[in-house]
């Protein structure tokens, strides 16, 4: 049995969920860390997209920032800002955005604005929306990695910064918004998936040691757990060694929710 | 023209100030001139404000802050500007808060002459309610509802780049951010630059803003430190990471300012060289 902590297997986790050859727009910290160890190890073509610009990045280390040096060395093309917003991500070409969260409610609402009742005095300030409002809307579908608890997993979220499914079915054709959705949330303790017909999250998916207790014990509404639960295997040796080997090459923690 | 003289013509207390850069070449030593100038009730507009209005927030030049992502990338919060938020530290600072998208569209409407441009975003999000410049726009050819975002129209736009010719042309590769939308949406412009060369070489990718839409440039090699010129340097990640805690506490903050800005009045001697007003 290997060793391994919660916040590894969430990263592996993660990085599973991704296919050989998708579009996958990346924010900085664990998403970043997991679309990079998906290419390191079972998708090779993964191709990567910041939102400095740099489309197809290919970076042999992890970067500190969306606008590292090595992102822009290694990609396929490097466009303006506006462009990489306007072009590429609005109108539904890539396939999977990869989002952070400070707070998420039943429906994959994300707030990374404020905490707190005020918006004006907030009890803490969060970095905010960065490119996270239109990855959200746009993209064909949204990965969310949190670490799960009763704090970041909220009966409501105090600001949306971000739509998920918004109050629930229909939601998202009233709004407008073009892209799937939240397909995927994943957190250190397992897997939740929308409902298909409620668009609520839904447990399908634990990590190795956690139960279902757990996950309700560290989930702010009342959890649906799906009929057909299943155990998400452990990492493997590879997963893990490959991801130890990215997260030694950068230089310090990095943040979630952080998806500059 | 040296850096000191540039900001002293372009900057005045009360100003809208675009120092733009996204990540890579941001116009740190410009900055940091600014603060030595002690100007004071600026609106400040940046996409990421980073450590740059990070230290011109705790250093007390703003009093607005147009922007869309405060955060030091990859290490966590800004702790000047959470400062400013949460307890009104040096002063209160009124926030205009928007997404990367809409942001990146307001500087595209105002280099092009335009009040306002339109794109799919906000929309069911808690910004839309919040942020005054953001509005429902229905298109006159498909009835399709969208979202309209007010131009940027900064007074002054600041920003860091590779290269400029002796005629004041100026050239910057890698990522290239929104420069050429804020410069081209701006009344007046200052561009350090890393060196001044003869004539500037054809290059992959770079972007070219012609002299006469530049108000002023001046050399400051080494600008953009702790971002970062590609070709020229590459971002000083520890001292992103080492700003988390001189940020953190306002005596370290204070000490750091006095001793890496108000004492080094000649920082800007040396990285300043003359060069023709354009």
């Amino acid at each position: 049995m290997l060793n391994y902590t919660p916040d590894e297997m969430m990263t592996v986790t993660a990085a599973r969920s991704l296919r050989d050859r998708m579009t996958c727009f990346v924010g900085i910290g664990l998403p970043s860390e997991a679309a990079n160890l998906a290419r390191a190890t079972h998708a090779p073509g993964l191709v990567l997209i910041y939102e400095s610009g740099a489309i197809g990045a290919k970076p042999a280390e992890l970067p500190l920032s969306i606008g590292d040096g090595i992102l822009a060395e290694t990609a396929d093309a490097v466009v303006s800002v506006p462009e990489i917003f306007n072009y590429w991500l609005q109108p539904g070409r890539i396939d999977v955005g990869f989002l952070g969260a400070a707070q998420l409610d039943r429906h994959g609402n994300i707030n990374t604005t404020v905490i707190g009742d005020s918006y004006t005095k907030p009890v803490i300030r969060l970095p905010g929306a960065g490119g996270a409002p239109e990855i959200a809307a746009a993209c064909k579908q949204v990965i969310v990695v949190l670490r799960q608890s009763r704090r970041t997993f909220a009966e409501r979220v105090d600001f949306i910064t971000s739509v998920g499914y918004g109050d629930g079915a229909g939601s998202r054709q009233r709004l407008g918004l073009t892209g799937g959705g939240p397909q995927h949330v994943i957190t250190d303790l397992g897997v939740l998936r929308p409902d298909p017909a409620t668009l609520q999250l839904v447990l399908t998916g634990i990590h190795p040691g956690v139960s279902v207790a757990q996950v309700r014990e560290r989930t702010g509404w009342e959890l649906c757990v799906s009929p057909d639960l299943a155990e998400i295997p452990p990492p493997s040796k590879a997963e893990l060694a490959a991801l130890r080997s990215l997260l030694a090459s950068v230089p310090g923690p990095n943040t979630q929710g952080a998806n500059s | 023209m040296t850096l000191t003289e540039a900001i002293a013509a372009t900057v005045h207390d009360g100003d809208t100030v675009a120092m733009e850069g996204f990540t890579h070449l941001i116009p740190h030593a410009a900055g940091h001139e600014v603060i030595r100038q002690r100007r004071r009730d600026l609106t400040l507009i940046r996409m990421t404000p980073d450590i740059i209005y990070d230290q011109m927030i705790g250093a007390g030049c703003a009093r607005k802050l147009v922007f869309s992502w405060a955060g030091n990338p990859g290490v966590g919060s800004l702790h000047r500007f959470r400062d400013a938020v949460e307890n009104s530290w040096p002063g209160s600072l009124e926030l205009e808060e928007h997404s990367h998208a809409g942001m990146a569209n307001r500087y595209q409407a105002g280099a092009s002459g335009l009040p306002f441009a339109i794109l799919r975003g906000y929309r069911g999000t808690s910004l839309a309610t919040r942020t005054a410049g953001v509005a429902e726009i229905v298109c006159p050819f498909t009835g399709e509802s969208l979202t309209a975002v007010s131009a940027l129209r900064p007074d002054v736009t600041v920003i860091h780049a590779q290269l400029a010719d002796r005629k004041g042309n100026v050239q910057y590769w890698g990522i290239t951010g929104v420069q050429k939308e804020a410069v081209l949406g701006s009344a007046r412009s200052v561009v350090t630059v890393e060196e001044v060369v003869d004539s500037l070489v054809p290059r992959a990718g770079a972007v070219v803003l012609p002299g006469w839409t530049v108000s002023y440039v001046a050399v400051a090699p080494g600008g953009a430190h702790p971002s970062y010129a590609l070709g020229y340097s590459v971002r000083d990640n520890g001292f992103y990471l080492a700003w988390d805690s001189i940020s953190r506490d306002r005596a370290r903050f204070g000490a750091w300012l006095d001793e890496h800005v108000y004492g080094l009045p000649e920082a800007t001697a040396d990285r300043a060289a003359e060069l023709p007003v354009v």
